[in-house]
Parts: structure tokens; sequence; C-alpha cells
């Protein structure tokens, strides 16, 4: 283990040092990302870009990381709460586990023998989520509770304040109703053992400890990687001390979920994004429906080879939402205006969901007051979460959206703890708008320069559903006063195509519509095919509007160049194979009702019919080999360039 | 003759309408059309079967004309064609046998074609044996096709009519008519039993547990799968429904009637779950001789993506649908561009029709073909009511059903007229 780490420790940075020189980017790119680092991103000097940033915390001892996290642990049990909302989508791990279970942890003096116990049972749990029940056989009940029960079984006994917890922690570890904060609340009666302790905490060791919470929160993100400070400061200590950090046993624990203090274990969990929620775990998707904010059913007739996946009935969470509008007391009306309007639909595309999200964000932070006696980093991202976890309710986050919280968090984290509130929602709201402007707009700027210079006169360019990259690109080129041609390939349902097709015609530029059927009738006529994606994942693959891949097939097939124009933001280190692994479905209904066809109408009277069942997928993947060539803000590269792009700008693309 | 010619023009008016669809309806409706044409044709005593021929072209070449893209029709009315140059040739042959060996008479012609080679085996030389045979390699090697049986014909009718007298004559030219008939009629029930000999080869292909992908809608694939459900195969059939015409929603609709495990998927979604499918089962328009596949617009795309997770892209089609022609640029000349109304609403995009106008070429076009062209190397297999066939085997299959010098029936129709 230490051994590993040890190495681990060595190469990344190595790895990291490595120069990846892109020509094409622009330099005022390259200027405006402000290196992370320890101050304010503002004041970061252009000195530091080059290198990684490197973050170096006080130096901690096992006993005082104890204390801070119970600090942690017990103030807030609304937080807690919020918190499992938060995650709990995204990832197919519960965050309650570690927390619920660190602060036991803290309770129990730090027995040296428990912690290694500890260790390796994070480990463990670690690897296999649903195997912990090795570790406590006398609890049947699967998932947090058992892992709170376990934990305690295993440390308990030292005390007696501990052995009055354990009880009632595992009746309720038993009932599935039992929400985290009734657990943290079992967790406040060890509360006095330890206020001395928790007095000496100094400032530091706090920020630390929030910052070690914050990181597995950011972690659980389903963003995987979660390089946060604390992941960096340990990355950058010596393996004595991150010996000395692995074996505290709060942070141990916390580490089930995330490895926070185990930098070994970050490091190596950095490239492998974290699980996803699994729909087809019951358990956990109980659990999830407690903390649910929009009251979803499930659909009758799932499609089983998606039984993973969320499905719904559609058309009852927004009426039921509007319902709510004045009860929802946390939620930022600006964040459930967005949330109301990806259920309506009426936000579908990419860039316009992350932005619409991005400028919510903005205006809750805007309106944000941080309560008394807590932290503005710790108790925001906690609301920040909560606002996504509703978000993701009204629909899955797009890979592009993840990104972008995953750095709207990471910016709170690194907020200076010497900024006033105010200061620091300034600057946060000033790093929402130029993330928008740089990630977003610029790159579309940038992309739209590379890929118009693809464009020559005489060109047929097809287009699949409705990128909007790929609409200023085509505008762009028209307004060049470029001959071309367009062809617009739709599909049911959403058909998009059509208000592209609109806006394009208004702008004068000739187009031919066809649906997705006859590509392979009109491929013939088509010189380039321009298509947008949702996401371009590290092995190549282009995932996109669902029918992309059809059309770079075809493509393909007819020796048609096909270019994917894409914003690197959206670039992503996960990988997939396949289009069912990952996936998000849309409402069936829309697959049975041909709006503006009154004569196809056979499936009205079949609803209710067990063995139909309706399938709308939402995006697709793309094998890589369709590709000809991304066209992204950093420059023209084939796919497999992506986990390049992927690795070496992650940081500063995070960052910026 | 004039009621005859009234259901022709009915039929082609039909056709031009595009009211019968689908090449099962079509290829019946022809064969029936072409049966009363022929029950109703007088021939006279010489050159019997040339004055049919002529007759079943002249109408052949208005049905085809009326919709050149329904193959189907061209098909029946080379295949009506080829079925008069056979009952002329084993009657011609039958008669030579009559000529050579006095002791088989009329009752022995009764038995028709079929058992004319038995009889031929058994009496006839060597010479009348091999115009008896079914045009196969030998006669296409030789090139001795049917065009040299007509004349052939005409001369021995000339023969017959020489040696053997009046009573001979009128029987024999009842007789002409009467096999035509009795042929016509087993390939109007050929056709219409063509899905069920189909189907029966279903329990051959699907296994339990199997998954299916379809685009559309057809008969032949419903029933099909609906013969290995009757067998007790248990398996799951996506459905993707096939715009801009949505047949695939009355499939699934059949499928879930009959208890199938259906699941209908949109066409885009065709390359997501073709990963997970184990063969995809299509109907066809029409096959061309060099095995590629006239089929439901789409079917390029499925079969692309199949071919490249390598799954079994099995294409079922009656014999009606074999056509004898090589296509060249089938995309666009075997095509047919349906309304675009299908795929928007003109409301609203009037105004940018308006605003093109202006400019002499419209801004706006809208392509909705009703067909794709599969190329045969993307097709595995193709099941007829014969059995299964490689698509490298589909010309010489279609040499059994037609004539070599039917194929260019359209030309050849075109000059004369």
């Amino acid at each position: 283990m230490d051994s590993r780490r040890a190495s681990r420790a060595v190469i990344d940075p190595k790895v990291r040092h490595v120069g990846f020189v892109t020509p094409n980017a622009p330099p005022d790119r390259a200027q405006s990302f402000p290196q992370e680092s320890n101050s304010s991103p503002l004041s970061a000097s252009p000195a530091s870009n080059t290198l990684s940033p490197v973050m170096i915390p006080p130096p901690r001892h096992p006993s005082e990381n104890l204390t801070t996290f119970r600090t942690a642990a017990i103030p807030v049990p609304e937080q807690t709460r919020l918190r499992a909302e938060s995650v709990v989508f995204e990832g197919s791990y519960d965050p309650t586990e570690s927390l619920s279970s660190s602060s036991f942890q803290t309770q129990s003096p730090p027995a040296s023998s428990r912690l290694f116990v500890d260790e390796e049972f994070s480990e463990e749990s670690w690897l296999h989520r649903n195997n912990s029940a090795k570790f406590a056989s006398s609890s049947p009940a699967p998932g947090c509770g058992f892992n709170l029960t376990s934990v305690k079984e295993v440390s308990g006994g030292d005390s007696t304040v501990i052995s009055e917890v354990k009880k009632p922690a595992e009746a309720s570890a038993n009932e599935k109703n039992e929400a985290s904060n009734d657990r943290s609340k079992n967790a406040l009666p060890s509360g006095p053992s330890s206020k001395s302790l928790k007095a000496k905490t100094t400032k530091s060791e706090r920020r630390a400890l929030q910052e070690s919470q914050r990181a597995a929160k950011a972690a659980a993100k389903a963003q995987g990687n979660k390089p946060a400070p604390a992941a960096s400061s340990k990355a950058a200590k010596q393996p004595s001390q991150k010996k000395e950090a692995s074996i505290a046993p709060p942070s141990a624990a916390a580490s089930e979920k995330k490895g926070t203090d185990r930098p070994s274990e970050r490091e190596r969990k950095k490239d492998a994004p974290a699980p996803r929620m699994q729909f087809d775990d019951k358990s956990r998707v109980e659990k999830a429906k407690k903390r649910a904010l929009v009251n979803q059913t499930e659909a009758r007739n799932r499609v089983e080879y998606f039984r993973h996946l969320p499905q719904y009935e559609y058309g009852t969470q927004l009426p039921d939402l509007q319902s709510k509008l004045f009860q929802l007391d946390p939620m930022h009306p600006a964040v459930h205006k967005v949330g109301l309007q990806y259920l309506a639909g009426d936000v579908t595309e990419d860039n316009g969901r992350c932005i619409a999200m991005l400028q919510a964000f903005s205006e809750a932070i805007r309106d944000y007051t941080t309560p008394d006696e807590k932290v503005i980093t710790r108790d925001l991202t906690a609301k920040i979460g909560s606002y996504v976890s509703f978000l993701i309710e009204c629909r899955p986050l797009s890979t592009s959206m993840g990104n972008a919280i995953r750095f709207l968090k990471s910016r709170i984290v690194k907020l200076p703890l010497t900024l006033s509130e105010s200061e620091a929602k300034a600057s946060l709201c000033s790093d929402i708008d130029r993330f928008i402007n740089e990630k977003i707009v610029l790159a579309d700027k940038v992309i739209v320069r590379h890929a118009t210079t693809k464009i020559r006169d005489g060109d047929v360019i097809l287009t699949y559903g409705a990128p909007s990259v790929v609409e200023m690109i085509l505008t762009h080129a028209h307004e060049l006063g470029k001959q071309f041609r367009v062809v617009i390939v739709d599909s049911r349902p959403n058909l998009e195509g059509q208000s592209l097709l609109r806006r394009l015609v208004t702008k004068g530029l000739k187009c031919t519509y066809t649906h997705l059927n006859a590509v392979s009738y009109i491929m013939h006529e088509v010189s380039r095919v321009f298509l947008g994606a949702s996401s371009i994942l590290s092995n190549g693959i282009v995932y996109s509007r669902v029918g992309t891949a059809s059309v770079a097939m075809v493509a393909h097939a007819f020796c048609v160049p096909v270019l994917v124009c894409c914003e690197a933001y959206k670039f992503h280190e996960r990988v997939q194979l396949d289009s069912i692994c990952f996936n998000e479905l849309g409402d069936p209904n829309d697959v049975a009702k041909v709006p503006g066809r009154r004569d196809i109408n056979y499936l009205d009277s079949l609803d209710k019919k067990e063995n139909l069942q309706l399938l709308n997928l939402m995006y697709d993947a793309t094998p890589s080999d369709y590709i000809s060539m991304v066209v992204t803000d950093y420059g023209m590269i084939p796919p497999t360039s992506v986990p390049v792009i992927v690795r070496e700008y992650r940081q500063e693309q995070l960052w910026i | 003759m004039p009621d005859v010619q009234s259901l022709v023009n009915e039929f082609i008016l039909k056709l031009k309408k595009r009211k019968v669809e689908g090449s099962q309806a079509t290829s019946r409706h022809a064969a029936v059309l072409l049966r009363s044409v022929i029950s109703q044709q007088r021939i006279g005593y010489t050159n019997q079967a040339g004055t049919l021929i002529d007759a079943v072209k002249a109408v052949g070449e208005q049905l085809v004309a009326a919709n050149p893209v329904e193959l189907a029709v061209g098909n029946i009315v080379r295949r009506v064609l080829h079925i008069i140059r056979e009952e002329d040739l084993s009657l011609t042959t039958a008669a030579m046998a009559g000529l050579n060996l006095s002791a088989l008479s009329d009752d022995d012609d009764d038995t028709g074609p079929v058992d004319h080679p038995v009889l031929s085996a058994a009496a006839v030389a060597a010479a009348s044996r091999s115009t008896l045979r079914p045009p196969s390699l030998q006669t296409l090697l030789e090139d001795m096709p049917d065009s040299t049986a007509v004349p052939h014909t005409s001369s021995s009718g000339g023969d017959s009519e020489g040696k053997s007298k009046s009573a001979d004559k009128s029987s024999r030219s009842r007789k002409l008519k009467h096999d035509v008939i009795e042929a016509l009629n087993e390939l109007i029930q050929d056709i219409d039993t063509c899905h069920e000999q189909i189907a029966e080869q279903a329990v051959e292909h699907i296994h339990h547990n199997e998954v299916i992908l379809t685009l559309g809608s057809s008969r032949t694939v419903l029933q099909f799968l609906c013969a290995a459900r009757e067998k007790k195969r248990s398996f799951r059939v996506f459905v993707a429904e096939g715009a801009p015409r949505y047949q695939g929603h009355l499939l699934a609709k059949e499928l879930v009637s009959r208890g199938l495990q259906t699941t209908l998927i949109t066409d885009s979604a065709v390359f997501a779950m073709i990963s997970r499918v184990n063969m995809v089962i299509v109907g066809a328009h029409a096959v061309m001789a060099n095995g590629g596949v006239i089929a439901p617009v789409g079917l390029n795309m499925v079969a692309l993506a199949a071919q490249r997770h390598a799954v079994p892209f099995v294409v079922l089609a009656g014999s009606h649908k074999l056509c004898p022609l090589y296509p060249h640029n089938p995309e666009v000349l075997l095509n047919e561009l349906r309304s675009p109304s299908e795929l928007l609403d003109f409301g609203e995009f009037s105004d940018c029709m308006d605003f093109g106008s202006g400019l002499g070429s419209p801004l706006l076009h809208v392509v909705n073909p009703s067909f794709d062209y599969v190329p045969p190397k993307l097709v595995s297999l193709f099941i007829t009511d014969t059995g299964g066939h490689n698509p490298s085997y589909m010309y010489r299959l279609i040499a059994d059903y037609y004539s070599a010098d039917d194929l260019v029936l359209q030309r050849k129709a075109a000059s004369s007229s």
C-alpha cells in the first residue's frame, strides 16, 4: 500500500509537468486561466500557469484530524441531508455513508488497532460498496445504515457513550425511511464528551477538514475526479506524512467514500470516474426517492436493458413541481425556474442548459447569505449540491453541466477564508461569468473560426439535429459569403432540426430537410458532415444526440468526412463502449404519439399492455472510427487526442 | 374485351394513385388481372402462344408504366410470360411426343406440365427432352433461350396443324389457355401463401431468448415472428418505427396483441440498440438480381449498423419480389419521393418557401424518399418461400422464374409503342 502510494506520488507530478503544446490555442485563452493556488484566483501570477498547482496545507496529526471532523459532523444535520440529496443521483455510493460513519467514528477514541480495521474497511467498501456486509454480519440491511452499524460494531465497546449511541443508530439503520439527519442526531449525544477537543481545533485545521469533506463530495459528484485541494495537498506530501494522514480514523472513514485522506487512493482513482447511480439497485433507489423533491412515479413498462437508468412516468412532475413553487424553501427561485424549464423541455440544447444553470447558480449565490455559525465554503457547497440534486430530478445532468458544477464547487472550495462574504460571492459570480464566457462563448467562437476554414464553395454540408455550434458555423460561413448548401437531417421525437431549418432559411441559406431514415439517400450529395456533441469521452466515443451515430456511420460508409464540433469543457475522462450502460431516457409517450399525424394512433389503446415497452433514448455513442476530426477550442484534433486534452488541460479547465 | 380493358384501366389508375400498396397485394392484383386478360383473349389456331404473349405484354407495359417503382408488377408480367412460354413448350413437346407415340393420346396431355418430364423421360427423344426442362444453366450457356422456342412452337404448331387435323387443333388451343390459366391460378395461390411458406421456416432461424430488430412493418415479418411465437419460442423484438410512415407502430401493435415482448424504439436508436440484437429481420420491397434489396427507407442504415456489429441481416421476400433486373443507381432511379407534408407542416414553412421563390430556386427542399437500396454485401440471408438463399445466389433463382428474353420487357414495349 505504502509503496504504491509513494511511487504514485512521485509519478504523478511528472505526468502533469509534461508540456502539451497547442499552437492553436489562442493566447488570450491561455492567459486567462489563472492557476489553482492557495491565493485568490484573481491574484494568480502568470508564472504559475505552466506549473501544476500544489497546495501544502498545515501538517496535521491524527488527533487533530479527529476533532476537526467532529466539528464538521456535528453542527448541521440539515446540511447532511442536503448533501445526501445532492449526491445520490450521480454516483451510486451514498454520501451519508461516509458522513454518518465519520461522525460516529469521531466519538470513539482513536485506538490504533481499530484504525487499521477502519482503514481496511473503507478500502474494502471502496472497491465493493455492496459487499461491506462482511464487516457486520449481524445487520442485514444494506446501504448506508449498514455501514454505519458495521463501523460502530468494529469500533464499539471502547466507551459506554458509544454503545449507547449504537443501539438507536442500529435501529434506525434498519428502518429505511430514517434519513441521515436522524443519524447525525444520534451522533450528537457524544458531542459533549469531546467538546474540549473541539475547542482546540484551529482555523486551518477546520479548513482542512472542510476541504477534505468538500473534496469527498465533489468527488461524489459523479465527475469522478475531484482534484480538490486536499488531494493536491496530499499529493505534495511525502509518503511518511501521507501515512500519518491515512491513519487518522475519521479521514479513513470519509475515504470509505472517496478516499479523501488517502492520497494514493485518490491519485489512483483520479482517472476513474465515480460510478453512477444504478437504478436497478432497489435499496438505493428507495433511499433516493425518500429524499427526492420531485414526485416521480416509476414507469410501468420499463425497458429491460435500461433498468439501471431512471424510468419515470412523465407528465406528472411538472404540475406537481409548479404547485410546490412556494413550498420549496431551500430552492432559490432562479434555480427552480431552470428546473421547470428542464422539465418542460424549454431548454434542451446542451450549452443552453449549462448556461441557464450557471446563471441561476450565480443568481442564487448573489442572494445567498451565510447562516450564523456556518462557513461559506461549506454551506454554499451544500446549497449548490441541493440545487444540483433538484436539477437532476428535473432532468439528468449532461456531462458539460457536470463539468461546470465541478468547476463551481472547486471555486467555492478554494475561496480563501480571509475573504468576506460579499467578496467571496462576487468572486464566485465573476468566476461563473468567466466560465460561461471563456468555456462556452469564446470556445464557440474559436470553433467557428476553425470550422469555417473547412467549408469551401460548393460544399454540401449535412448536420443532424440542431447543434448550436454548427448553426453558428453555418451562419458565419454564410456571412463570409461562402456558397454552400445545408442538409438538415432530423429525427423523431424531438425534431429540433425544424427550428434550425427555420432559422437558417430565414437567414437565406439553402437548405434541404429530411429525416434520419433518408440519410443514405441524401448522403450521395453531401461533401461534409458537421455534428455536435454532448460530450466526448476519453476513449474517443462521441456521446451525442441519439441518431448521431447512425449519421456518422452512413457518412463513413459513403466516405464523407465527419467533423464533430465540441467545446473542450464537454470532454470527459469517462469511457464508454456502447449507448446502453449510460444514457438518458426521455418520455416514452413521445415515441407512441406522432404529433400532427392523426392516422398514426395504433398504440393509443395499448398503453396498458404489459409486453409493450416504449424506448426513447436521448443519447448514443458514436465510435471514434467514424469521426474524421474533432473541432474544439484547442484546435482541430483527431478523436484519439481527446484523452490528451482531457489530461493536459483538465487542471486549467477546472480551475480556469 | 372492353370489360377487360376497363379492369386494366382501373388497376392502372390504382397504381398511379398509389392506392394499391405493398408488393403482395399489387402482384396478386396483377396476376388476377392478367388471368382475366388471358381468359378473354381470343386466340387463333396459329401462333397461340405468340398472341397471348403479345396481349400480356401490351397490358403489362401499361401496368409497369403506371408505377415503374412497383417492381412486383413487372415481375408478375414476366412470370406470366414465362408461364405461357413454358406451357406452350410443354404442349409442343407433348404434341411431338404424341406424334412419335400415337398411343399416348389427349388424356395423357391432360395431366399437365408437371407430369411431362416423366412422360418425356419415358418416351420422348433427346431433342425434345432438352426443350422440356425449365430454363437451366445449360440452356443459358447454349444461348438457346425461349426466343428460339417461340418460332419453334409456331412452326411445330404448323406441323401439328398439318398432320393432325381440326379436332386436335381446337383441343390444343383450348388447352394452352387452359393450362396457362391453371398455372396462373397456381401462381396466385403461391402469392397468397408465400407468407405462410416463409413463416414455416421461422423456427429454423429463431431460438429462445433471441433479440430481434426490425424496422417498419411487413406482413411477412409479422407472420414470420408469429410463427416462431406459436412454436413456443420466447424472444424479444425491437421495432424501429420507420419514420415517416410509422408502420412500426402498426407492427408493434400486432406483435403485442399476439403476446410478443415488444419494444418500440425510434429510428435514431437503432445504432444504439443493435449491439444487443441477435438478428435483424426485415421485409423488402423488391430483391434485385444481384442480391441487392430495394427496401423501405432506413434499412440501409440498419444494415450498416448490423454489419458493424456483425449482426445477421435477414431479408424475407416472397418469390414475387424477385426482380430479374440489375440495379443501376437504384437509390435514385428506383425510388419514389413522397409528399413533404409527412415531414413538415406546410403552414409553418410557407413563409420560408415564399422567401425562396424570389430568388428563382426555392431555398428549402424537403426530401422524403420511400425506398432504400441495401447492397448485397450487407445482406446475410434471404428467406424466400423456396428456402434460404445467399445474396449471390439470387441471379440463379431468378433464372428459374423468368425467361431470359422477357427481361427487357419494358424497353421492347417502349420501342414498339
